[in-house]
């Protein structure tokens, strides 16, 4: 099983499939991301980008094929010689490399900003409570929240939450991360600010992200690739400028076309 | 003439101990049944599921009086006899318990899935998560509901009577043996006592209840 280890790529989509019941909204996706690598998502509703997403945050698993992360096995471990689905133990390893903003922020309601950044750090990581504390507001400061580390998520705006979210999510220091529909929640005015500080981190990181959005600008601005997916088949990839220029399919163009 | 008040005082204040002594040790019981069983419910395991969920539908649905006779006079023919506190103690919390199981997983489940995935994105283990991620967040909806339980139990200590411990109503019944025309005073004072006993749960609940969101909007 060597051969499965490849240091350049972060994660491995090979043949993934998904199935709820009989519907199979994953049909056989195979998708490499390089370390570092800032790979967009795109596609219409229902087309599987979220759902790829959630099965590398370990959220939902795959009912066929195999993810890799880190030249590792993400859904399997291996026992005796043969390869099981993985147990928490060897998921709770795996996911140190991943991390993940969602849609609707999820931060945590009974802490104050703060505590919301540093809380994964301190039972997680099992820092000190002051390097945790130290580790959350830098983080905080690199969002431009440093000024409301005491407040509730609840005396936020949309666009401060998910900021708070992003700083939470970095603070672990994951190899990537998946971006979930960030802006979609957000009032329209609030998108910019947030994608603003995404733009930011994918400059300065050597952190992979996988960026699934409805915004083709920021796709555009942000991406090293882009990838198109439709009725969870990928459809075209490329670099933004080929695919948002030169599409090829009619799927793509149909989908672009919404855009204009 | 005047109702020989100072008469009732005593003995009901002995009741009103014995009664308050039945709640408090039954209201644990309760709460620990309720704590440990409403975790079982949402437990991954189908059989400490399955084992939470046949404790809570047998206890729900068996009466409590019947419960109290049971585990009183039934059980010492099973070799087993308990005191009358600890039997009495044991059916109300086997009882009460049985519906507290049901508000701690409700208000678990209530929980919104995002959390938990959140907890998941950040690594935390499922311990860590339940510990410092849900039940902070369950415990203040469970609060209110418990309140509502917490009187009922103290209300339903009423029927250790009946296995002849001396509480509150037990008091009230021999004072009334003894003062038959000031009946409706013997027992109009049984009321209020009632009463008061849940105001101070009121009371209480509602002060844990801010304790718990304090700064949360």
């Amino acid at each position: 099983m060597n051969a499965l280890s490849q240091t350049s790529t972060i994660v491995k989509y090979s043949q993934v499939k998904k199935s709820y019941g009989d519907l199979e909204v994953i049909k056989g996706i195979d998708l490499s991301i390089a370390p570092g690598e800032k790979v967009a998502l795109i596609g219409p509703s229902g087309s599987g980008k979220t759902t790829l997403g959630r099965m590398l945050m370990t959220l939902e698993e795959p009912t066929g094929g195999t993810i890799q992360v880190d030249g590792q096995l993400l859904w399997h471990e291996e026992k005796n010689g043969r390869f099981v689905r993985a147990g928490e133990k060897h998921l709770h390893r795996m996911r140190e490399r991943i991390g993940m903003v969602f849609q609707h922020f999820n931060l945590f309601p009974h802490m104050n900003v703060l505590d919301n950044v540093a809380s994964a750090p301190r039972k997680v990581l099992k820092l000190h409570k002051r390097e945790a504390k130290e580790r959350a507001e830098a983080m905080l400061a690199k969002v431009g929240l440093a000024d409301k580390i005491d407040v509730y998520p609840s005396q936020l705006s949309g666009g401060q939450k998910q900021r708070v979210a992003i700083a939470r999510a970095l603070v672990m220091n994951p190899k990537v991360m998946v971006f979930d529909e960030v802006t979609s929640a957000l009032d329209p005015e609030l998108v910019g600010e947030v994608l603003e500080v995404i733009k930011d981190i994918a400059r300065q990181g050597d952190m992979a992200m996988m960026l699934i959005t409805h915004e083709m600008d920021f796709a555009r601005d942000v991406a090293d690739r882009v990838v198109f997916g439709a009725d969870g088949r990928i459809v075209e990839e490329g670099p933004p400028k080929e695919i948002f220029e030169n599409p090829k399919s009619d799927r793509l163009q149909s989908f672009l076309g919404r855009f204009r | 003439m005047n109702a020989p008040w100072m008469e009732f005082v005593p003995l009901l204040w002995e009741g009103l101990k014995v009664t308050a002594e039945v709640a408090f040790l039954a209201a644990i019981a309760a709460l620990a049944l309720s704590g440990a069983s409403g975790l079982c419910r949402v437990s991954k395991y189908r059989t400490v599921q399955w084992a939470a969920k046949t404790y809570t539908e047998l206890f729900r649905g068996i009466p409590l009086l019947v419960l109290l006779i049971w585990v009183y006079f039934a059980l010492p023919f099973a070799g087993l006899e308990l005191p009358k506190l600890a039997a009495a103690v044991l059916a109300i919390g086997l009882n009460y318990g049985a519906f507290g199981s049901e508000i701690v997983r409700s208000s678990i489940e209530a929980v919104p899935a995002g959390q938990r995935e959140a907890g998941i994105a950040l690594n935390f283990t499922p311990a860590q998560r339940m510990l410092y991620l849900i039940l902070p967040q369950a415990l203040p909806r469970m609060l209110p509901p418990f309140g509502n339980l917490l009187i009922e139990l103290v209300k339903a200590t009423s029927l250790i009577y009946f296995i002849t411990l001396s509480d509150l109503t037990y008091q009230a019944m021999i004072l009334r043996n003894n003062f038959l025309p000031w009946t409706p005073h013997i027992f109009g004072l049984l009321l209020i006592l009632y009463f008061l006993l849940s105001v101070v749960i009121t009371v209480v609940v509602k002060w844990l209840e801010r304790r718990l969101t304090e700064g949360r909007v």
